[in-house]
């Protein structure tokens, strides 16, 4: 399996191996065959439909919802990172511009909340063109503070427009507007599964992108963007697309949660926001898909249990595991479990035949 | 008039602290080729440091303004020692994301040791006062801040033209392989370089402790300022490090001045337009990727 980010610091050469140019952190892609490789994709969809499903089951709603926004909200950071070898570390902008946008929808205009998560989106994809734009001129290292940067530049508007925003305290009291249902509208149980088919849609379209033409193209840029040039593909269009496609995934998942909580603050645009979801991204697995809601599933979890045990240092715990991923499981949890996956099927296949 | 000159003065004074900090970033970009998100951390460090060690041994301003700087180069040592060395031969994110950890961690403890309310300390003595030099009333702390971020400027300057470390060091900044091609131990000074990068930060966190409210998030913000710095300056240049940061420090507080609601707003177009016209940035030179 080739990891996304190159583990040598030469970019030229590095990925001249011929599985170098595939999506392969779905499981055991090198050692099945494509018809059994695309049976499994379906599982992998088909378990997480589930997973999604029983979720409020098992955990207090609210956590579920945080837990499905985080984990599209990642998915769509993996999007640029795992898929395109671009780390975002501005997709606050995205996330937040949409929050507010939502709920200014929703509350000066009283329209369904999917209406106005949808308004939130579009607005998160319309930033998101000049924003990439720029920002595909750089990459690597310069990519992720160019972003960053612009994304600050957005906190601070919104903050400096805060009769429109709220400014520090945040807009508040978003209504959860749903055709009238009421059960949806004041039980949160009931208001997961009106909002979870919308996180549904986000996954299902960022797996649809990277298992698409379009997708392997990414992919080719990630690993040769000298070689995808040369092959005639017009990369800083692509980049600008995908950069764009991501940002309206993260302003989907942006919206709900804004909808979800029932107010948009500053925290919302802030780096430290940014900084979670990459958090959450790596940890999960970069260039997995699935690594995502896995991520997002642990820190939202874990946030919620320091928080309800009184606990203060989350940024201590967060940066620790962080600290310790980056160390040592740079393939992140579920790249970690496929790699040992692999491992011992490789393992049995040699003793087998 | 007056006014242009002080909001003149208050630019470069806060520009100084920009251009140290910067200066730290490049250096340590130019050898080990990583991007501290940790130094808008260090930067804090710095200030606490100043501020409890006058609060708990009565440590005067100038003795802080290098027992500080020494203190942080030893916790530079310790970081790049036991963690930043174990990623430098990987892709640079990972390091770039190793010291966004650390950062989360060094904000933290400080937060809960010293709590969300800043830290008081008092402009130190002869430093207090106005300057009168005709009808101009000038602040003198900021005075001194600009003269004394101008000087470890070009002494830093001199220290990478005239000696031999310097040679190494913008040798490798230049190109690290053919550096080391030509028989030159780069790795000898990898941690040193690192130190001193931090300790740099630090020196600018005790400067503007006078001048600034001391708070475990001061870094934070301005930690994006300075990518924005390295960003107009051109990252792996150690001159335009020192000249944007001095050229965001004027922008800043003309910004403050004359269109006080977008004062953030516009370092960050400014970074836009250098992004959009001069990729590279106003100092460096195109990739080659």
């Amino acid at each position: 399996m080739t990891h996304p980010l190159k583990d040598t610091s030469d970019t030229s050469e590095a990925s001249d191996t011929p599985e170098a140019s595939g999506s392969e952190a779905d499981i055991g892609t090198a050692l099945l065959r494509p018809g059994r490789r695309n049976a499994l994709r379906w599982i992998m969809l088909a378990v997480g439909l589930v997973a999604a499903l029983v979720l409020p089951e098992l955990v207090y709603p609210p956590v579920a919802m945080d837990i499905a926004a985080w984990a599209l909200f990642a998915i769509s950071v993996d999007l640029l990172l795992g898929y395109t070898g671009l780390l975002s570390f501005g997709h606050a902008a995205f996330w937040g511009s949409s929050a507010y946008v939502t709920g200014l929808i929703a509350i000066h205009w009283g329209l369904p909340f999917p209406v106005a998560i949808l308004g939130g989106m579009l607005f998160a994809m319309a930033i998101a063109v000049p924003i990439g734009y720029l920002s595909v001129r750089r990459t690597g290292i310069y990519f992720a503070m160019v972003t960053l940067a612009f994304a600050q530049m957005i906190y601070f508007i919104a903050n400096q427009f805060s009769g429109l925003t709220g400014g520090e305290n945040g807009l508040q009291s978003i209504p959860k507007s749903f055709f009238g249902v009421e059960s949806v509208e004041t039980d949160s149980f009931y208001f997961y599964y009106a909002a979870i088919g919308l996180i549904l849609l986000g996954v299902w379209a960022a797996w649809r992108i990277i298992h698409s033409p379009f997708g392997r193209v990414l992919v080719a840029i990630r690993d040769n963007p000298a070689r995808a040039r040369a092959l005639g593909y017009d990369v800083d269009r692509y980049k600008i697309i995908v950069f764009v496609l991501s940002a309206g995934l993260a302003g989907l998942a942006g919206g709900v949660f804004a909808i979800s909580h029932g107010f948009a603050s500053l925290e919302e645009l802030n780096w430290t926001t940014s900084g979670k979801v990459v958090l959450i991204t790596v940890l999960g697995g970069i260039g997995t898909l699935w690594g995502g809601p896995v991520g997002a599933a642990i820190v939202v979890m874990l946030e919620d249990r320091l928080a309800s045990s009184g606990f203060e240092g989350t940024g201590i715990i967060l940066g620790s595991i962080f600290v310790v991923i980056v160390l040592l499981f740079r393939h992140g949890i579920w790249g970690t479990a496929t790699d040992l996956l692999q491992r011992t099927m490789a393992g049995r296949r040699d003793q087998g035949d | 008039m007056s006014a242009f000159v002080q909001y003149t003065l208050q630019g470069l004074a806060a520009g100084g602290f920009y251009a140290l900090a910067a200066l730290g970033l490049a250096v340590i970009f130019g050898v080990l080729g990583v991007v501290n998100f940790s130094h808008g951390a260090c930067y804090m460090l710095g200030a606490v440091a100043a501020a409890v060690l006058l609060d708990v041994v009565g440590m005067h301003f100038w003795v802080a303004l290098v027992v500080v700087p020494i203190l942080l180069f030893v916790v530079g040592v310790l970081m790049e020692r036991l963690l930043v060395r174990w990623l430098l031969r990987l892709d640079p994110l990972y390091n770039f994301l190793l010291t966004f950890g650390l950062s989360l961690i060094l904000v933290d403890v400080v937060k809960r040791r010293y709590g969300v309310s800043g830290l008081p300390y008092e402009r130190p003595a002869g430093l207090d006062g106005q300057l009168h030099i005709g009808a101009l009333g000038l602040s003198t702390y900021q005075v001194f801040a600009c003269l004394f971020s101008f000087l470890i400027c070009g002494l830093v300057w001199l220290l990478l033209t005239r000696t031999r470390v310097g040679m190494i060091v913008r040798a490798s900044t230049e190109d690290a392989e053919r550096t080391r091609a030509l028989g030159i131990n780069v790795g000898r000074w990898v941690t040193p370089v690192f130190g001193f990068g931090i300790a740099l930060a630090g020196l600018a966190g005790v400067m503007a402790a006078p001048f600034r409210a001391i708070t475990a998030d001061m870094g934070s913000n301005f930690v994006i300022i300075l990518f924005a710095v390295v960003v107009i300056g051109g990252l792996g240049s150690i001159l335009g490090a020192v000249v944007a940061g001095f050229l965001v420090g004027l922008v800043e507080a003309y910004g403050q001045a004359y269109a006080p609601a977008f004062a953030q707003v516009v370092i960050f177009v400014l970074m836009a337009g250098v992004v959009l016209f001069r990729p590279a940035g106003l100092f460096g030179r195109e990739e080659t990727a």
